[in-house]
């Protein structure tokens, strides 16, 4: 069942995040450029230090500055560029057209006020609406994502909440004005795996009903697997592979994904070994010169080392940023062992 | 949080006997026999022992002491040696000043401290920030007496715009209430400013940004109230300070409150009234530091202080 | 790679294992209730063997390899390492079977000392032991270091120069430096990226080989579990729901929840087919914990014994034991 996306809702072109400190430039984010289409799920995944949850917060504005400032690129919603418009533009914005929830549900949520008081908030903020209508909105809202008792549950505080409960009042409380995008930023990682499954189901289904993008940030292929459309793969600031979720796993490109798939303890499977991705994700003080991978990549050839790869488009759905796949890479006659893509 | 309150409110007695016991204890520790001291020069063996038996100190220490509870209960808190008149009305006339210069210094404490610190901290690193913070470290480090003589130097006698000395108006108010709070705004400045910072960096705050708050809201409404924990804390501790500093404050102010009628007992060694005035000031503490908690409780209802 | 257990060892036995945690309240702050953490369990962990205690948050798994330790005091039940039972120990003899009980925590960040260098920290634990005498602890150390994968230069090194890898393996390091029997490893790869897990997990694996070690290894991720077990022990709200042999349990799964568990794993496999079972509301509180069978209120095959008698562990088949009302 092939879902089919017109309409380009945000464009992200050469998107450059730095951070200026004692010990150098932090390259978090260093040219990335995707699409999102109406009501698509994109996902993108990497591990830790590959800049992931940098770029989310770059879309709505949010990088501490100091240290760090967006230095390059643009983002276009709805075909204006985000980083062009003031504060006050970007604070209409966001939590209303684009919102973002958090990884840490625990955390999150301010501590001294009810749950309701947070969504209600959010409510007379971008709506306008009165105290007593917002508060009835925001109970409406918990109720939306599943909360059983709402009433109740709006005058309390989070602390009285599970894990569970407080995700799905950050997912209200995002979705409470109906946005266009809503960014996810490991919206699961921290919550029980039976819980998790709830929530990616809510989040589906509510983005059915509300015709939602979603960016969903992860380092769980798993989870990307299950909920994605398309996903954009990062490593060291980024994108390597970018392509559809199926083709992601049936046939990855790039030999960071191909590693990073065989190292996931198999689930259906005995392995005696679990194939490991020899080293470590480069300093982002100290960037090695051409493809960031290559200091780890078993194909890696001298042109690896010179220049960093384009992302090349390899057909209507795929793109990827590796040597291996342009037409310089054969007129090499470096001998090397190709590795067949299981 | 009822059941907390009087839990709390059990739990002080124990502490209120044992502060009674320590304040009853300095009448046995005083160097010298109280009843020798009583009678004077020259006197004899039978007068002393007259006097002795007259204060009742001929008899077990525990039945004194338990004498001692059993009339402090009823409000007997014996007599002055001085002129003899009750302590308890003594302390009485003298308390409603310094509880008064208690209240305007918690105010320039907690408002002057907390302003303070929340714009250094929202300003972190900028001139008004280390200018607070240097002023703040001068304020904890400088005597209070010191700075209480340096202000009615510049205030009084130079500008004129305070009265030097005494009590009775709002302008009596204003210079003891600087002097004995100066110390603990600092403190709380400082405080706040940890806390606000520490404050700003939570991943709440980061929410409130992403809904699209103005930033004056995500501090005030979003921040300060749980900045304010760590320093409904400090303020706490400062009460103790605080009583203390009354005496310093009412001898340089020549102010007739607690502190100073506490002072001259101790100097003339007058026991029953520092008793009174001791046990009377310990009282206080204990229920401003139950006010505390239980505020602090109200503030922090996650935190179980048993 | 089966494991024999029928002429195997058993290094550890755990009998009725309690853990209560008291709540205190009401006017004097007495003891008004109990945090049920763990709530009578008894199983036994072989020699040689990898034995996996998996389960959601607030079942009980961290709180049962604490108990093990004794760093919480169990309320009840009894614990027999080898042929010592540890609840009757003193302090003095606990310490000397420390060394053969050894502990690998979750967060490289918080368990090593960041005022200790390497070389420092791994002498404290031959120190405390007195496994090697002094003259020959660094060499050991050198050893040790090379063991994990480590150059012998991290000995001068703090801490904060490592990754959260890196600092695992200093982690497992020190607990190989007393030459333990039975090495408890509490989420010990949680909080590591995917890629480090698999180096982290497979030098655990060759180091077990390599010493014959036995772990006790605590886990809320099926995938890890499925990798380095060779048993599986599945809590729930501080109960054993199932026991059984790694393949049993990931082929073969019988209680509902174990079964719930499996299916909620999101799998990046587009063969891999099995059937969702998506399991309503939350994880009831473990101070009032439902009366009989736990599960019950969130078991979509509860039946009516299931409200009130709790189930035993029975065996079902060879190496696998549940308790549920249904199998039985």
């Amino acid at each position: 069942m092939k879902k089919q996306f017109d309409e380009t809702i945000l464009e992200v072109k050469n998107l450059q995040t730095y951070f200026y400190t004692d010990e150098g430039i932090s390259k978090a984010v260093n040219g990335i450029s995707f699409k999102l289409k109406k009501g698509e799920t994109l996902g993108i995944v990497g591990e830790s230090g590959s800049g992931k949850s940098i770029t989310s917060l770059s879309l709505l504005g949010l990088i501490p500055s100091p240290p760090g400032k967006i230095t390059g690129g643009s983002i276009l919603f709805k075909g204006e560029d985000l980083l062009a418009k003031t504060e006050k533009q970007m604070r209409s914005i966001r939590g209303n057209e684009i919102s973002m929830i958090f990884q840490e549900p625990m955390t999150s949520l301010n501590p001294v006020y009810s749950a309701g008081e947070q969504i209600a908030e959010a409510i007379r903020l971008h709506q306008k609406l009165g105290k007593k209508e917002a508060w009835e909105k925001a109970v409406e809202m918990l109720r939306l994502v599943g909360i059983p008792s709402p009433e109740k549950r709006a005058k309390q505080e989070p602390h009285e909440l599970s894990g569970g409960m407080r995700q799905r009042v950050m997912i209200a409380m995002a979705l409470a004005c109906h946005p266009e995008v809503l960014i996810a930023d490991e919206p699961t990682t921290a919550l029980d795996v039976t819980i998790q499954a709830q929530i990616l189901e809510l989040i589906k289904s509510l983005q059915k009903d509300l015709g939602t993008a979603v960016i969903l940030i992860t380092h769980d292929l798993g989870v990307v697997y299950e909920t994605c459309d398309r996903v954009a793969v990062m490593y060291a600031g980024r994108i390597v592979e970018y392509t559809s979720a199926k083709e992601l796993y049936n046939n990855p490109k790039h030999p960071y994904t191909i590693g990073l798939l065989n190292s996931l303890p198999r689930l259906d499977m005995d392995q005696d070994e679990l194939t490991t991705i020899p080293g470590t994700v480069p300093s982002p003080f100290n960037m090695p010169k051409g493809c960031s991978f290559a200091p780890r990549c078993a194909h890696a050839k001298p042109m690896c080392h010179e220049s960093v790869p384009d992302l090349l488009t390899l057909d209507k759905n795929t793109e990827v940023s590796c040597w291996m796949y342009t037409s310089q890479w054969e007129t090499d006659h470096t001998i090397i062992e190709k590795v067949g893509i299981e | 949080m009822f059941l907390f309150i009087v839990r709390r409110i059990i739990q002080t007695i124990p502490v209120l006997l044992g502060v009674s016991l320590v304040v009853f204890l300095i009448m046995q520790m005083v160097p010298g026999d109280p009843a020798t001291l009583l009678a004077g020069e020259g006197a004899t063996k039978q007068t002393i022992e007259m006097i002795r038996h007259q204060l009742g100190l001929d008899r077990p220490v525990i039945i004194q002491y338990f004498d001692y509870v059993v009339h402090v209960l009823q409000g007997d808190f014996g007599e002055s040696l001085r002129n003899n008149r009750p302590v308890l009305d003594e302390i009485m006339i003298r308390l409603p000043i310094t509880i008064e210069l208690a209240l305007a210094s918690i105010f320039i404490t907690v408002v002057l401290g907390m302003l303070a610190g929340i714009i250094s901290a929202t300003k972190q690193y900028s001139a008004a920030d280390i200018t607070i913070m240097i002023v703040a470290l001068l304020g904890i480090s400088l005597p209070s007496f010191w700075f209480g003589l340096m202000l009615i130097y510049f205030f009084s006698v130079n500008l004129h715009i305070f009265p030097v000395a005494g009590w009775g108006t709002f302008k009596h108010m204003v210079l003891p209430a600087l002097t004995l709070g100066a110390g603990g705004a600092a403190i709380v400045a400082r405080m706040t400013r940890s806390s606000m910072l520490e404050v700003v960096r939570q991943d709440y705050m980061r929410t409130a940004r992403a809904k699209g708050l103005k930033e004056h809201v995500i501090i005030y409404k979003h921040g300060l109230k749980n900045a304010l924990i760590p320093v409904i804390t400090v303020v706490g501790l400062q009460f103790g300070a605080l009583l203390g500093g009354t005496v310093l404050t009412e001898s340089v102010f020549a102010i007739n409150g607690l502190g100073r009628l506490i002072v001259d007992a101790i100097r003339t060694r007058d026991l029953p009234m520092v008793q009174g005035g001791v046990l009377i000031a310990s009282v206080i503490f204990v229920f401003m530091n139950l006010a505390v908690d239980i505020l602090y409780r109200y503030f922090n209802k996650r935190v179980d202080l048993n | 790679m089966a494991l024999q257990l029928v002429d195997k060892k058993i290094l550890l036995n755990v009998d009725h294992l309690k853990q209560y945690f008291p709540i205190k309240g009401g006017l004097l702050g007495r003891t008004v209730n109990h945090v049920k953490a763990v709530d009578d369990i008894s199983f036994q962990i072989y020699e040689g063997e990898t034995l996996s205690i998996v389960g959601e948050s607030g079942c009980g798994k961290s709180t049962t390899g604490r108990a093990i330790l004794r760093l919480d005091e169990p309320t009840s039940g009894n614990i027999h390492f080898g042929e010592k039972d540890l609840l009757s120990l003193g302090k003095k003899e606990m310490r000397k079977i420390r060394k053969d009980l050894q502990v690998i925590f979750q967060d490289p960040f918080a368990s090593l000392n960041p005022r200790q260098t390497i070389g420092q920290i791994l002498n404290e634990a031959l120190a405390i032991q007195n496994v090697v005498p002094k003259e020959e602890r660094k060499a050991r150390i050198e050893e040790l270091l090379g063991h994990v994968g480590l150059r012998p230069e991290a000995m001068d090194r703090y801490p904060h120069e490592f990754s959260g890898g890196q600092r695992q393996r200093v982690g497992i390091a020190r607990a190989l430096a007393v030459d333990p029997k039975l090495i408890i490893c509490d989420e010990a790869v949680s909080a590591l990226d995917v890629s480090i897990q698999a180096q982290v997990l497979n030098l655990l694996k060759s180091l077990q080989k390599k010493f014959s070690l036995t772990f006790l290894f605590i886990s809320h991720d099926l995938g890890v579990v499925r990798h380095i077990s060779d048993r599986v022990m599945v809590m729930y709200l501080g109960k054993i729901v199932e026991i059984a042999d790694k393949k049993s349990i990931f082929d073969n799964p019988q209680h509902p929840y174990t079964r719930a568990l499996l299916s909620a794993i999101p799998v990046p496999n587009p063969v891999h087919k099995r059937e969702r079972i998506i399991l309503t509301g939350d994880v009831p509180s473990p101070i009032d914990p439902p009366s009989g069978c736990r599960f019950h209120t969130r078991c979509p095959f509860a039946i009516d014994i299931c409200k009130s008698r709790v189930p035993e562990l029975k065996l079902s088949e060879q190496n696998h034991q549940v308790a549920c009302h249904i199998i039985d």
